[in-house]
């Protein structure tokens, strides 16, 4: 640096050179600027000396706190399954699931397990109230598919229905249009008679057409009387709640195509405890029978 | 000090060559370990390469760019072990070429959502997530059950993934398109063929329609084994805390 | 010794072959061949496509080449003597109106898809898959980041490089080489995007031979703005230009290694990337935060260094300042990355690193924040008649607080609870909006009057209006997502009186429903803004003054009284 150039407003000098008009001031680095800077790298020193850091050839340093969050949140779960022993055993040795709901205590916590599960595993399918949606139960009703005792929920959502469990149930209803089991005609025939032992629609003379029918197609699995049969899953047909629709369109389509609705079993993903609390949940929804 | 920088100041090769070196250093210290270090990747079972229906209907996530509302990565953290399930292992993604870990989670994590729904739960929620979740705010896929799965370069798939490091075998690349089909056809010949070089691969017809392989089919094929892998039993936990 | 001479070879090289493009013609030949061989393969690749994605991209590539062809071959034909001695500013204002444009593309589509999270049923279409949120966010991004930051770096630089260097921009014909290119490769990564053509890395979306053309694109680029450095005039080489030349090396070299993959064939678009899992995660973030680093700091510091000074007509507050914070920037820089993998599958020790570096990257940060706001002491009055100085100030203020925000979330503890959430987005866009489109804003501002060599700029209440609408705009954009962010990430870990999880996940995607639509109102006032800017640098550029308005400080002087440098 030649002459010094100094910068009239602040008095300081500057470097002596200038591009297109700027120059730049000679001010030294801010000392704040400096320490705050030191005390960063300070910190991390310190960090590397407490935390696994810097890699090697064959490792790396492991630090003094041997810290792993892999372990930590390992030992945080064990510890919440510690705090937790007492009532998770209790639920699990519960003589029956009835006892459960029995027990306030115990009832209470089964419900604040079985509501905080329900949201991220089941309400996705059954809605968040567990009203469900087209081919997916609603909870709050007496109608049940597969039985409401809190047994009969417990098993249903141990193995799922059609799932891919070993002892799931797979009863289906048959695609009778579609696989040639019966014509348009009798179908439209079929559609007549449900609606009318449904009581959504008069009897017709379709619908008297269609009784022997359904009685040597249908009964097998509904009833004669057409009002299901839990141990198949298979829906009651009288009480006008529908679990795909009763309007003429969704019955042909029911009957057209079948029906075969997949609940997923639960036995790998969720605990036995948590099984538990969510029939116990479930079958507090409104409809436990 | 200053009297040195200066000298780059006036040698702008120089000043360009110092940058290099400067910038190359952070790299490659924090890269190139987690290539040689053996505790990098976690020793598991079951991991192996995807099936052929599996691998396209990863490059349909790829391609919809899904990784832009899903996390597929578990951090160790209470809630979402709670939420999500075991948390992440690097070795679970080995074979992801690209990594899909995502950095936000506008809808939940998937890592493992195999399994966790009906394959027709999957077809209506792509379909019209809505429909479904009312409150959800993802995108309807309807398209993708009615395109068509072009499988035409799927042996180039698997000689591209073995190009970068993917065990797949002459017998797998021969045999791709057979496992393909084989995938969506529970009574094919190939069956057993087909499980042999890929375990714990699920065979069903994903997308409720028969006729045709559609990209539905090759999308849930994928979701139905996110995070199916691993055995757990198996997988000694304390060894891999790092 | 050596360096002397090969810096000496080099510069008769450039000042032969790239000034003075009468005498060798070398830049036409190397343009002619690079649009030749690139027709050629296109035209092989169109015919032989095995997808439709990729036979659109070759045809629109051999359009592009032919165009370019014919343009270079009436350039030649018409044989205008290139003014010598004066500085190149055509290139420069192809690129204010470039960034102006894709800006404003960019800032409307940034708009659309925060209307569509709003608004799920309404902005979503069954029958096109294409104004999906999955294809459109990165459409977003990549124009926001690549097009329009991109096109302001480049502009910016090449105006930057000339005047500090006293010389001509270097190459002849190759910086519209570049800006062409560029734009070329804008459209192809785009579209891609749209037909679904993506390599689904974040920030680097573009399929393999959209990296590719880049990588030529981006090597003449950096020739040109290295040429140039070898012709100056001036003896030292001016610190926004160490800045520049850091963002185009450290670009060049993160581009070509995060973007290392196998093509399924050479005549498909579809690719699978070289590393997997772990180790593509670490490479993927390495590119992404320096892309933030190098892309979104280092060269818009660049622009900072020149504009501002310029603007106040003030020395830089402090060379010393300059010359630390420069490397330690960009030395710690490079090592942060991890902090976007923390409590991942990524080894603990190298999130540790990333955590430390992150922390540690705070003051050579704000070391560029303090040399810009320094730099106005004993102008300070001028923030109130000039908006343009305003806004680039303003910008300094959310550089400062981005970067104070970002070394916050780099810590493990705080990240667990950001990370994944909105609360990403807000510092995403704090520094995007803040910092990046402002310095941006007040440079494009500067430019309008100093290329068009205007006394003023159309309309200055024009200027007060963009600033309060958008700075209205950021503000709501980045409150809405902190409160959005905090709430998710304190939702995802609420628990109920037994210890079990209070909330389930799309309780959290309802909770955001009033936040997002805070959001893209103000993303909305945001891109207002931008189309008050756009008309006033349009008029501006015609030459109108609007009526009534007197000129309240005469910006061209000091632009217009430098003496043009002799060749
Ligand atoms: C993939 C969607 C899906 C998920 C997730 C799901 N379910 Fe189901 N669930 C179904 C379907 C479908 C049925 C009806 C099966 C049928 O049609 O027979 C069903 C049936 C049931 C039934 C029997 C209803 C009856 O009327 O008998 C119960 C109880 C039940 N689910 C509870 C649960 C619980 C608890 C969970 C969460 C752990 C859950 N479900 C998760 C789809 C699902
Ligand atoms: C093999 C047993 C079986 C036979 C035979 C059978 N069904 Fe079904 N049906 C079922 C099952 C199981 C379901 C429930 C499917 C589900 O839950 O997804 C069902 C569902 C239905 C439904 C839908 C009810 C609703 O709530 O939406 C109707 C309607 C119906 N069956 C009518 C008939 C008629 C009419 C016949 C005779 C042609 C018939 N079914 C024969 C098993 C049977
Ligand atoms: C706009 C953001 C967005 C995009 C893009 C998106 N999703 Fe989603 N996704 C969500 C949201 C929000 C939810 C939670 C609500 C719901 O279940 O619909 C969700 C839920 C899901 C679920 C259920 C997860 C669970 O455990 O409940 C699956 C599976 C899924 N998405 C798959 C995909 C796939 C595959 C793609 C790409 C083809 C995709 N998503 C694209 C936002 C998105
Ligand atoms: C009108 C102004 C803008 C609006 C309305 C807007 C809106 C959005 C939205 C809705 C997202 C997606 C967020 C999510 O997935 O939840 C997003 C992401 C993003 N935007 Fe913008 N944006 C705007 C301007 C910009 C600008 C100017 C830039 C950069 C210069 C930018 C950079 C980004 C980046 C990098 C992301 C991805 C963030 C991440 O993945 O963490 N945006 N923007
Ligand atoms: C000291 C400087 C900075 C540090 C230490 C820093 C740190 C961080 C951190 C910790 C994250 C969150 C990662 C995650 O949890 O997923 C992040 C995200 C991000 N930051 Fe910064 N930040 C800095 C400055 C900036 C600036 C100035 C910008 C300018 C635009 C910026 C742009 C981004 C973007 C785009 C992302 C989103 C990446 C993604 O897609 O996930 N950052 N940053
Ligand atoms: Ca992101
Ligand atoms: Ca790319
Ligand atoms: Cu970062």
């Amino acid at each position: 640096m030649s002459d010094k150039d100094i910068d009239e407003h602040s008095g300081v000098d500057t470097t002596g050179h200038e591009w297109d008009g700027i120059k730049e001031l000679n001010n030294p680095l801010p000392r704040w600027w400096v320490i705050v800077f030191y005390i960063t790298i300070i910190w991390s020193v310190v960090y590397w000396v407490l935390m696994p850091s810097w890699p090697g050839i064959t490792g790396y340093l492991k630090g003094t706190r041997n810290h792993s969050e892999r372990e930590n949140v390992t030992v945080q779960m064990a510890a919440l399954d510690a705090e937790r022993a007492e009532s998770t055993q209790r639920l699990i040795a519960a003589p029956s699931l009835e006892a459960i709901e029995s027990d306030p205590a115990l009832h209470q916590f089964a419900m604040a397990a079985g509501a905080s599960l329900f949201g991220d595993n089941c309400a996705t399918c059954h809605g968040a109230g567990g009203q469900g949606f087209k081919g997916y139960p609603n909870l709050n009703d007496d109608a049940w598919l597969w039985g409401g005792s809190l047994d009969q929920i417990k098993h249903t959502i141990t193995v799922g229905r059609r799932s891919l469990h070993p002892e799931t149930t797979n009863t289906l209803m048959m695609a009778y249009g579609r696989d040639g089991l019966l014509t348009r005609d009798q179908i439209n025939d079929l559609v007549d008679y449900v609606s009318f032992i449904s009581g959504q629609a008069e009897e017709t003379e379709a619908a008297t057409r269609a009784a022997p029918l359904f009685a040597s197609q249908c009964a097998s699995c509904h009833g004669a009387d057409g009002t299901g049969d839990q141990i198949q899953g298979a829906p009651n047909l009288t009480d006008a709640i529908w679990l795909f629709g009763g309007d003429r369109a969704t019955l042909y389509e029911t009957l057209w195509n079948g029906r075969a609705g997949v609940m997923p079993a639960w036995d790998e993903r969720l605990s036995e405890e948590e099984i538990i609390a969510l029939s116990v949940y479930v079958h507090s929804l409104g409809g436990g029978e | 000090m200053l009297g040195k920088h200066e000298f780059l100041e006036k040698h702008g090769l120089l000043l360009t060559v110092g940058i290099l070196v400067v910038v190359a250093i952070g790299g490659a210290v924090e890269i190139a370990p987690l290539f040689y270090l053996e505790s990098t990747v976690e020793e598991v079972d079951g991991v192996r390469p995807y099936s052929p229906l599996e691998l396209a209907g990863r490059n349909v996530y790829v391609r919809e760019g899904c990784y832009v509302c899903h996390s597929q990565q578990i951090r160790p953290l209470r809630d979402e072990v709670e939420r999500y399930g075991h948390y992440s292992l690097a070795a679970e993604s080995m074979y992801d070429h690209p990594f899909q870990w995502g950095s936000k989670r506008t809808g939940p994590d998937l890592a493992r959502v195999g399994g966790k729904y009906s394959d027709e739960w999957h077809r209506q929620h792509m379909v019209s997530p809505r429909s479904l979740v009312p409150e959800s705010i993802m995108p309807p896929y309807a398209f993708l059950e009615k395109r068509e799965l072009d499988y035409s370069q799927v042996e180039a798939w698997l000689k591209a993934n073995r190009a970068v490091g993917v065990p797949y075998t002459d017998e797998m690349i021969e045999n791709a398109a057979l496992d393909l089909r084989t995938q969506v056809d529970p009574f094919s010949d190939n069956y057993d063929a087909f499980v042999a070089r890929y375990p714990k691969a699920q065979i069903r017809n994903f997308d409720g329609n028969d006729r045709q392989i559609t990209e539905m089919d090759a999308l849930i094929a994928y979701m139905q084994m996110l995070g199916t892998l691993v055995d757990f039993d198996t997988y000694e936990a304390e060894e891999n805390y790092r | 010794m050596l360096m002397k001479t090969v810096k000496d070879k080099g510069r008769k090289l450039v000042n032969q072959q790239l000034t003075n493009k009468n005498d060798t013609g070398a830049d036409i030949m190397v343009i002619a061949a690079i649009l030749g061989i690139g027709a050629i393969f296109s035209l092989y690749v169109a015919a032989r496509a095995v997808d439709p994605m990729m036979e659109v991209h070759a045809l629109v590539f051999l359009g592009a080449f032919l165009i370019g062809a014919f343009a270079l071959v009436s350039h030649v034909s018409s044989s205008k003597e290139a003014p010598q001695g004066a500085y190149e500013t055509g290139v420069v204002k192809a690129g204010v109106f470039a960034s102006m444009f894709w800006g404003v593309a960019g800032f409307l589509v940034g708009v659309i898809i925060a209307f569509q999270l709003a608004f799920p049923d309404l902005l979503y279409f069954e029958g096109a898959p294409w104004t999906n949120f999955g294809r459109l966010r990165p459409l977003h991004t990549s124009a926001v980041i690549f097009a329009f930051g991109g096109n302001v770096l480049i502009a910016t630089s090449f105006y930057v490089v000339q005047r500090t260097c006293r010389a001509r921009l270097a190459g002849g014909l190759a910086p519209w080489f570049v800006f062409w290119g560029y734009q070329l490769f804008i459209v192809i990564a785009a579209t891609g995007y749209l037909m679904g053509v993506t390599q689904s890395k974040e920030y680097a979306e573009p399929e393999w031979y959209a990296d590719l053309w880049l990588t030529i694109v981006w090597v003449v680029y950096l020739l040109v703005f290295l040429g140039t450095i070898w012709k100056r005039k001036e003896p030292h080489i001016y610190v926004a230009n160490w800045f520049y030349l850091s963002f185009i090396v450290t670009i060049a070299m993160l581009h070509i290694v995060n973007n290392l993959a196998v093509p399924v064939s050479l005549t498909g678009s579809k690719s699978y990337s070289l590393f997997a899992g772990v180790q593509d995660a670490l490479t993927q973030w390495w590119y992404g935060h320096n892309a933030v680093g190098f892309f979104l700091t280092t060269g818009f510091l660049a622009i900072m260094y020149y504009f501002i000074p310029k603007r106040v007509n003030r020395p830089v507050y402090s060379y010393r300042l300059s010359i630390v914070h420069f490397w330690s920037l960009i030395f710690i820089y490079i090592w942060a990355g991890p902090h976007h993998l923390h409590y991942t599958a990524l080894p603990e020790w190298a999130q540790t690193l990333g955590m430390t570096f992150s922390v540690m990257l705070l003051m050579p940060s704000w070391g560029g924040m303090i040399n810009g706001l320094m730099t106005l002491s004993g102008a300070w009055d001028k923030l109130r008649t000039d908006p343009v100085l305003r806004i680039m100030v303003v910008s300094l203020a959310f550089y400062g607080m981005s970067t104070f925000e970002g070394s916050l979330m780099s810590v493990r503890a705080v990240n667990s609870l950001s990370h994944y959430t909105d609360w990403t987005i807000g510092h995403v866009h704090a520094g995007a909006l803040g910092w990046v489109s402002y310095i941006s804003f007040g440079a494009l501002y500067c430019l309008a009057t100093w290329l068009w060599n205007r006394k003023s700029l159309y309309s200055n209440a024009l200027v007060e209006w963009h600033f309060w609408i958008s700075t209205m705009g950021i503000v709501l954009y980045i409150s809405s997502m902190w409160v959005a962010g905090i709430t998710q990430g304190l939702m995802w870990r609420a628990y109920n009186e037994f210890g079990f999880l209070e909330h389930s996940f799309v309780e959290t995607v309802e909770a955001m429903h009033i936040p997002f639509i805070i959001r893209a109102t103000g993303g909305t006032m945001f891109l207002i803004g931008a189309l008050i800017m756009a008309y006033n640098i349009w008029r501006t550029a015609r030459g109108d003054v609007r009526t009534g308005e007197k000129s309240l400080m005469d910006e061209s002087s000091s632009q217009a009284a430098r003496p043009v440098p002799a060749e």
